[in-house]
């Protein structure tokens, strides 16, 4: 098997098992597995994401939960004020419109976060997207309407037209559905010219601007399209829990995220998707096993900081070795 | 309504049917769903509940003459954690839930069981926001209804004689029922309301605004650790000479009163039930409780185990077959059990209508401080929401 | 007045607070570069140590005495066997095995007290009020609190400027190599200047063990002010920190006194309340961005 190969093969591997997990669930009788798996689909989407900044574009941004944030606020915003009947029109609770919507506030989000942060650089730029996620997450904290620290309930799910994602293996495949299409466009992306490009002022941003590249723009696009991934997997975590509240942007959560990337496989995009299924698939068997399981995870992550960079499958992917 | 009802009913089959589908071989064994709160500085108010109700079970593990399987979630006072144990439970066909110390988890985790055709008996949170029109046949509080607590206290505010105070609460469902309640009763003036956080240590800039304020006494709602926090802090700044604090026992309790020092004696507070109560059934739970843990139960101890009193004689009466929903439901309705509180019954709402009292903690003969009755303030009270609530 | 006052002295008592962890935060990463999101598992170990042995002892003495060597031994641990291997890496991986060590310390805490927190009663020598003004009277615990951080600020001025480990930490911080070339066992030099930052943490846990709850989880609750703290006052200098505290702890303090009031006038309390409390701790994050915009060395960089 060649090396270019291999990183198909395993891409598909991991979605063939994703895929049939559902089906393993079922035979086994285990009810809370389907939790469980949308639970990683979920967060897979938010690490792709944070995986294309970090591991493309050496965009180190320790504040990412903010968009997931968002995204799922947007989500319960609507839904609170079209319960309520305040929304022209009589509001909406239709997928194909608040969707997009909370996408694109992630979008706009994004482009003054990153505009703002991207001034900086290095250990900076890790401050500074942290300081602005916490700003999120204590406006978040500070309006009483919605929820404050408690949250947001969320009566239903959105609905899309000829399925009826209340089912929970409808969402499910739903959302295996946009992790498959978000990881293709990703794909796409960082081997376009604009990727390459990208990967082009990680490596020597001097080389890169005598080239007549300007940095901002480029850096810029690829941190907005981030925010928006992790924005869609907000919107799909409100879906799937009917719950919002402020700890989907605090600063523990980015780490979780981040965290994930790294125990996948920094700059592989499929890594990361290995990585969230063995923090939150260890999460619940740690937990089912003893109520300690963070004094087994805790140290897992520090032995795979230290010696094992490529995360748990970055050398099989042939990843980053800039790091 | 009507197709949400019909939904809600076929919802509710379907949760009965997979229920029938996965419960185990052991007929007669009915799974209670006990979320409650068991770290957190508010932690040990969810103990105590999980305590006392374990008492109430006995050694054979039944209430009354049905064997009780309880499955224990600790929410750690997140809401957001709730929803998911709830959620958990409801798949796994668990059908009656009792447990949840704060109003805001129990926000989070009513909806879902609820919808599921689940039954929850509250034995702490009575918030307003399901006590009038959101009120539900499948939901029951055996505590008190949030504001009816305070607006005890606001009258026993009028009998102590206060005519100017402060108000303070964390702001939570609970916490603004208590002020909004308190104010319904209150007859003197409020100088200022000021909303805490539930999680707050640290209450310096509250007791300078009680200082710069200087009203008469300060009525202060803050359960668990951070009511400790709030006490010790108040007691150490001097404050508390010249503006003495006015509390629910929620504020104060058996906990509490030994974690601040001598910064309970003197203070007054509205009750339900305070561990000193002459009541024959009373004075055994105490003494049991004691001898089990080893500690004075507090309020939500006696609420725990009134909840299960309550709840075994409704299981009696069903033979412990929760499929037979409707006769469950009348049984729990209908309130056959000795509360500990002495007078007890269901309002249309199923929310209690009971006595509140007025007392004050003083030292006792071997010089502990205990909270002893001083007088009644309110008799057979229900609340301020159950003519909302259009349940029949 | 008065209330601006006690408001004031409530903000240098937070500034107090936040130095103390600061101080060691802003070492850390200035000599040796690391992010080390541990730093609040230090706070948390002190507040344990001093509740735990106080509580079984019974002596304020030994309990203190506890916590700061309870800290220490942990950070020359935590140092050794992770933080050591940390330097010069990518800050991703610090921030990941720091992330970790949080998780790891927050269980081993929890499996060693327990997850209920710890109430201490505040020592009779510290408990009660002293008159300061006609009108204010204001807890001892807290002015000794401010008094444990100005004779902290003092003795790092001290140990930074008029000893050879202090010479060694600023030179360390200016020119690792040169350091080296001077035939200083580095290594050693940083376990040190890593186990005084969790000394300082320790200080901070004593003092916060009888005011506040002693609860896992505590040092994430004050971890990133910290971070706030050494950011806008300039990583790696000691009197930056102590310029950041100052400067969060008033904003802080005076934010939360009167925002809610001038809110309250707009708003009804429920609302406004929280309104206000949200847009406190927002603003130091605001402060934080903008000193990273327009000075990103901080107000005192150190290689100015």
């Amino acid at each position: 098997m060649t090396d270019a190969r291999r990183p198909i093969l395993f891409t598909l591997g991991v979605f063939a098992v994703l895929a049939l997990l559902p089906a393993v669930f079922a035979l086994t009788g285990w009810t809370s597995g389907m939790g469980l798996a949308t639970r990683i689909v979920i967060y897979a989407i938010a690490v792709v994401a944070l995986d294309l900044i970090i591991g493309y574009g050496a965009m180190v941004s320790f504040g990412h939960a903010m968009f997931f944030g968002v995204g799922g606020y947007v989500v319960a915003i609507v839904a609170h004020h079209t319960g309520l009947g305040e929304l022209p029109f009589g509001g909406t609770n239709a997928a194909f419109i608040v969707w997009p919507l909370a996408i694109l506030a992630c979008a706009a989000l994004g482009l003054v976060v990153g505009w703002l942060a991207l001034k900086t650089t290095g250990v900076q730029f890790i401050m500074i997207t942290l300081a602005f996620a916490q700003m999120v997450f204590f406006l978040l904290i500070s309006v009483q309407v919605y929820g404050g620290d408690d949250g947001m309930m969320i009566d239903r799910r959105n609905t899309l037209p000829f399925v009826d994602i209340g089912r929970p293996l409808i969402f499910y495949y739903l959302c295996l559905l946009l992790l498959a299409v978000w990881l293709g466009f990703c794909r796409m992306f960082v081997n376009s010219r604009f990727g390459l490009v990208l990967q082009a002022l990680r490596q020597s941003e001097r080389r890169a601007v005598n080239l007549g590249i300007a940095p901002l723009s480029f850096r810029l696009a690829t941190f907005v399209t981030s925010a928006m991934g992790t924005g869609l997997a907000g919107v799909l975590w409100a879906n799937y829990a009917r719950f919002v509240s402020p700890d989907m942007a605090a600063w523990t959560k980015s780490g979780e995220f981040m965290a994930m990337v790294v125990l996948g496989g920094l700059g592989t995009l499929t890594g990361p998707i290995v990585g969230a299924a063995a923090f939150v698939g260890l999460e619940e068997l740690l937990s089912m096993w003893t109520e300690h399981w963070m004094i087994v995870m805790g140290p897992l992550l520090v032995i795979v900081a230290l010696f094992r960079r490529r995360g748990l499958v970055g050398s099989l992917l042939g990843g980053d070795r800039a790091h | 309504m009507k197709t949400i009802a019909h939904l809600t009913i076929l919802a509710g089959g379907l949760a009965a049917s997979t229920a029938l589908l996965v419960a185990p071989a052991a007929a007669q064994e009915v799974r209670i769903g006990f979320i409650t709160t068991l770290t957190t500085p508010a932690g040990y108010l969810g103990e105590d509940a999980r305590d006392a109700f374990k008492l109430a079970l006995g050694p054979d593990g039944k209430l009354g003459k049905t064997k009780v399987v309880l499955e224990i979630e600790d929410d750690g006072l997140k809401p957001a954690n709730a929803k998911q144990q709830a959620d958990r439970l409801v798949q796994n066909g668990v059908k009656l839930y009792t447990g949840v110390i704060f109003s805001n988890v129990l926000a989070a985790v009513l909806p879902g069981v609820l919808e599921a055709g689940g039954i929850y008996v509250s034995n702490n949170a009575g918030p307003s926001t399901f006590a009038g029109e959101k009120c539900h046949p499948n939901y029951f509080v055996t505590s008190y209804q949030n504001d009816a607590f305070h607006e005890a206290a606001g009258l026993a505010a009028n009998r102590v004689g206060y005519k100017k105070l402060v108000l303070m609460a964390p702001n939570y469902q609970a916490g603004r029922d208590a002020l909004e309640g308190f104010k319904r009763a209150f007859k003197g003036e409020v100088v200022a309301e000021v909303y805490t956080k539930l999680d707050q240590t640290d209450f310096s800039v509250e007791i300078a605004r009680v200082r710069s304020l200087a009203p008469d006494a300060v009525y202060q709602f803050h359960p668990g650790g951070v009511g400790i926090n709030f006490a010790k802090q108040y007691a150490n700044s001097g404050l508390s000479k010249t503006v003495p604090m006015l509390v629910p026992s929620f504020s104060m309790d058996a906990r509490m009163v030994t974690a601040t020092g001598g910064a309970a004696e003197g203070v007054y507070a509205s009750a339900l039930w305070t561990p000193e109560s002459d009541d024959p059934a009373s004075k055994a739970f105490v003494a049991a409780f004691k001898a089990a843990y080893g500690r004075t139960p507090t309020i939500y101890a006696q609420q725990a185990w009134d909840t299960a009193q309550l709840i075994a004689s409704a299981l009696d009466a069903v033979d412990g077959d929760l499929s037979k929903g409707d006769a469950f439901r009348a049984a729990l309705r209908a309130a056959k059990f000795q509360s500990l509180r002495g007078s007890f019954a269901f309002g249309s709402n199923q929310h209690p209508i009971q006595d509140y009292h007025l007392t004050r903690f003083e030292k006792n003969a071997s010089g502990e401080i205990v909270q002893k009755y001083v007088e009644k303030v309110a008799e057979k009270r229900g609340d301020a929401y159950a003519d909302k609530c259009t349940m029949k | 007045m008065i209330f601006f006052l006690e408001q004031l002295l409530n903000g240098l008592q937070y500034g107090a607070m936040l130095f103390m962890l600061a101080s060691g935060l802003t070492l850390i990463f200035g000599i040796m570069g690391v992010i080390n999101l541990t730093h609040g598992s230090f706070y948390m170990v002190g507040a344990y140590g001093a509740a735990v042995v106080t509580a079984a002892t019974g002596s304020v003495v030994l309990g203190a005495v506890a916590a700061l060597a309870g800290a220490a031994l942990y950070g020359t641990a935590v140092e050794i066997a992770v933080v050591r291997r940390l330097y010069g890496r990518d800050h991703l991986y610090q921030v990941l095995a720091t992330f970790g060590l949080i998780l790891f310390s927050n269980e081993a805490m929890a499996l060693l007290a327990g997850r209920q927190p710890r109430f201490l009663e505040i020592p009779p020598l510290l408990s009660g009020s002293v008159h300061l003004l006609p009108g204010l009277d204001y807890p001892v615990i807290r002015l000794a609190f401010i008094a444990v951080g100005a004779a902290v600020a003092i003795g790092l001025w001290l140990l930074v400027n008029h000893t050879r480990l202090g010479m060694l930490i600023r030179a360390g911080a200016d020119d690792r190599e040169m350091v080296d070339a001077l035939g200083v066992d580095i290594r050693r030099l940083y376990t040190i200047v890593f186990a005084l930052g969790a000394v300082l943490c320790g200080i901070a846990g004593v003092m916060a063990a009888p005011l506040l709850a002693v609860e896992i989880g505590m040092g994430e609750r004050i971890l990133i002010a910290g971070f706030v703290v050494i950011v806008v006052g300039g990583v790696g200098s000691v009197r930056g920190a102590l310029a950041g505290a100052l400067l969060i702890g008033l904003v802080d303090g005076l934010g939360r006194a009167y925002l809610p009031q001038i809110i309250q006038s707009l708003l009804p309390p429920s609302i406004a309340d929280t309104l206000a409390a949200g847009l406190v701790s927002a603003s130091i994050y605001v402060i934080m961005a903008l000193v990273l915009l327009v000075r990103p060395l901080g107000l005192f960089p150190v290689r100015s």
